[in-house]
């Protein structure tokens, strides 16, 4: 087999036969993936978060039924499940118009159902953010006849950010390390790239480690962002011990 | 919905459970023994003990588990046959079998999560008490015995359980390495019925049952010995 003769770095090169390419190929879609899940989780935690403090009931149960379900079952069960049920549900609703079924486009499903997962963990960091910050100082604000929205975002965003940051960058980094439950589902990102480059070239321990590689490195450089973002959103804080 | 299935399937399913509580319990109780030594080597050890250690934790902590399990599955087990002598010995069975991989890449990445929270936890007991044990001329050894450690567990009790949750929400990994465990049989089950919702419906609704025993073993145990607030 002419995979037993190439070394290494034939193996690791950015060109085919070598597999370099598809691998960082891979692993911009992973980001891809992960960054774009990311936003929509926290668009829906967001959301969720002030729904579930409105006080608004038939909104905190629904909510609360959300959060719950999706914390307390498998991740992986929980994609393939929505990734079939999504599907599945868009095709019966186009058929309900007459319309002809679709191929939903797998990027679409892997980061809509990633969000959808992400945005229940997101509901609960951000609503305990939320009742960390001093009631006095929603108070004042609301004393100054800000609107709602002027509220929040004067007030309260920034008041919860140095709350919600840690919580927050733990999400950041089980979206990136469970976007590679996508290749179960059959997408392919930087986990079943490299299944494929290994069964190619029988070269298994070679491109697994390189994947590996690829996502501590993910992880480190986000490690870096996070740590900045802090320290920005802390800024003018108290530094304790 | 339909779930006349269960009728042909429901021995399965239970043996399904079975493999999944298996791996669960392996991989936390021999988990938890390698995060005690990884605990202590990042708080006392030395410079090149604390290194490797925070490292190891990093590692895990940084990679995706499918992406660790494929690479022990596939990577290692590649390379298991060159070994000399292991084809012929009464360890190749096991070998074979993807339960045993899926063990042991789940027992490493617990013991890294499980040693950052017994580090933390460490740290956090009151110096007074070591201090006192120490007072008392007790040896390093019997001071983590007796004090230590099981005030740094009972301090990480209630993480430790979300973190047993959370390995068991990892479990059905394995089946991506051919573990016949819960939701290696929902999968089945779809295979030979094509019905899609209704197997992952039972299968998580045991998982759900399971997160519930678990939950209520550590209310029981943190009952045992009350933390004064």
């Amino acid at each position: 087999m002419a995979a037993g003769q190439m070394t290494v770095w034939q193996l690791l090169a950015l060109e085919p036969p070598g597999w370099g390419g598809a691998l960082l190929a891979g692993a911009v879609t992973t980001v891809a993936i992960s960054a774009s899940a990311y936003a929509i989780g926290l668009g829906i935690g967001l959301f969720g978060a002030i729904g579930k403090l409105s006080g608004h009931r038939p909104a905190a149960v629904i909510l609360k039924l959300y959060t719950a379900t999706i914390r307390a079952v498998p991740e992986l069960i929980l994609i393939v499940g929505l990734y079939y049920a999504g599907t599945d549900g868009l095709n019966r609703l186009l058929a309900a118009f007459g319309l002809p079924p679709v191929e939903v486009n797998g990027f679409f499903a892997a980061v809509a159902v990633l969000g959808f997962v992400q945005g229940a963990y997101m509901t609960e960091v951000l609503r305990g953010a939320i009742l960390a910050i001093p009631a006095g100082q929603i108070e004042a604000a609301r004393a100054f006849g800000m609107s709602p929205f002027l509220r929040f975002r004067r007030v309260t965003l920034p008041a919860l950010l140095p709350n919600a940051l840690p919580g927050l960058a733990n999400l950041w980094m089980s979206v990136t390390k469970d976007s590679a439950l996508v290749a179960v589902v059959g997408y392919q990102e930087l986990a079943l790239t490299t299944r494929l480059a290994g069964a190619n070239t029988k070269q298994y321990f070679l491109f697994f480690l390189a994947a590996a590689v690829l996502y501590l490195a993910i992880t480190l450089v986000s490690n870096l962002v996070f740590r900045q973002l802090e320290r920005r959103v802390r800024r003018g804080q108290r530094v304790t011990a | 919905m339909h779930f006349d299935w269960l009728q042909k399937y429901w021995p399965l399913l239970l043996d399904g459970a079975f493999q999944t509580v298996a791996l669960l319990v392996i991989s936390v109780g021999l988990g938890f023994i390698l995060a005690i030594g990884l605990a202590f080597a990042q708080v006392s050890g030395g410079p090149i003990l604390r290194g490797s250690a925070r490292g190891y934790c990093t590692l895990f902590r940084g990679t995706p588990l499918l992406i660790q399990l494929w690479l022990l599955y596939y990577g290692v087990g590649s390379f298991l046959p060159l070994v000399p002598g292991l084809r012929q010995s009464f360890l190749w069975p096991l070998l074979r079998e993807g339960f045993v991989f899926a063990a042991v890449s789940f027992t490493l990445n617990y013991a890294a999560y499980e040693a950052e929270v017994l580090r933390g936890a460490l740290l956090s007991v009151p110096k007074g008490e070591l201090e006192a044990g120490r007072a008392l001329g007790m040896s390093p050894f019997t001071l983590i015995r007796r004090i230590w450690l099981p005030r740094a567990v009972r301090i990480a009790l209630p993480t430790i359980a979300g973190e047993v949750v959370l390995q068991l929400k990892a479990t059905p990994l394995a089946f991506t390495v051919t573990v016949m465990d819960l939701y290696a049989v929902a999968y089945k089950v779809r295979q030979d019925t094509l019905l899609v919702y209704e197997p992952l419906l039972v299968v998580t609704l045991f998982y759900v049952a399971l997160t519930a025993v678990i939950t209520r073993a550590f209310g029981v145990v943190e009952a045992q010995v009350p933390i004064r607030r």
